[in-house]
């Protein structure tokens, strides 16, 4: 398997953890992130997600491959769904075995955290309002439209 | 003139109202191409607010462009 991968079925935890299994490995840690309600107020009925998948593929398993060696742990994956989402659903697994508890937590921090900021995904919001946007897109275009600082 | 394949994503590829075009530009470098484009298109992002690669690699704004390149513009990305 590859370190990053992407998926257009339900994701299933369960078999994603099972294939990190290692009888040298005293912990598992896993992130799993799910579809939200609301965003900023908001209220959410769904999301579509997509991706520049050539540079996405690259840069995810460049991430998990900084996370194993930066923390030393002996496994780590990171699956995350592209398409249609209803709410409550999985779209982002990260899972990390390791021969301890500190580094599989650290691990499995980093590879999220790394994920979101330079992995090219893009997330659209539907809301009850009829609206919908692409998240950080939207406000960074008008805060550049009034020639604000956007952050 | 380069002859440059784009491809567009999330808020960019619809205010192109494309997923792809080729362009023939004069533009010496991926800075001048967005600017180009951005006037073209309408983009409402500005381009301190983008990436961009060359070729599927993350590249700088001031990388030279060639005949047959592959150019995508990174808007902010949101995962998880």
């Amino acid at each position: 398997m590859s370190a990053f991968e992407f998926l257009r079925k339900p994701l299933d935890p369960a078999a994603l953890g099972a294939a990190l299994a290692d009888v040298a490995a005293g912990g598992f840690v896993s992130f799993e992130g799910w579809v939200r309600n609301e965003n900023d107020g908001r209220e959410v009925l769904r999301l579509d997600y997509e991706a520049f998948e050539e540079l996405a593929v690259k840069e995810g398993a460049s991430i998990v491959a900084e996370a194993i060696e930066r923390f030393g742990v002996r496994g780590a994956h990171c699956v995350h769904r592209l398409g249609e989402l209803g709410l409550g659903e999985l779209a982002v697994w990260v899972g990390v075995a390791s021969g301890h508890r500190a580094e599989a937590f650290a691990a499995c921090r980093y590879i999220i955290d790394e994920v979101k900021h330079r992995v090219p995904i893009w997330k659209k919001e539907h809301y009850r309002d009829g609206d919908s946007g692409w998240v950080n897109c939207e406000r960074c275009a008008e805060a550049a439209h009034q020639h604000h600082d956007h952050r | 003139m380069a002859r440059i394949r784009l491809r567009y994503y999330a808020l960019l590829r619809e205010q192109a109202g494309r997923n792809e075009e080729l362009v023939n530009t004069a533009a010496g470098d991926a800075a001048g191409l967005y600017d180009e484009l951005a006037a073209r298109h309408g983009f409402s992002l500005g381009r301190t607010q983008l990436k961009v690669a060359v070729n599927a690699e993350f590249a700088d704004w001031s990388r030279p462009l060639a005949d047959g390149d592959e150019v995508v513009f990174i808007p902010p990305v949101a995962g998880g």
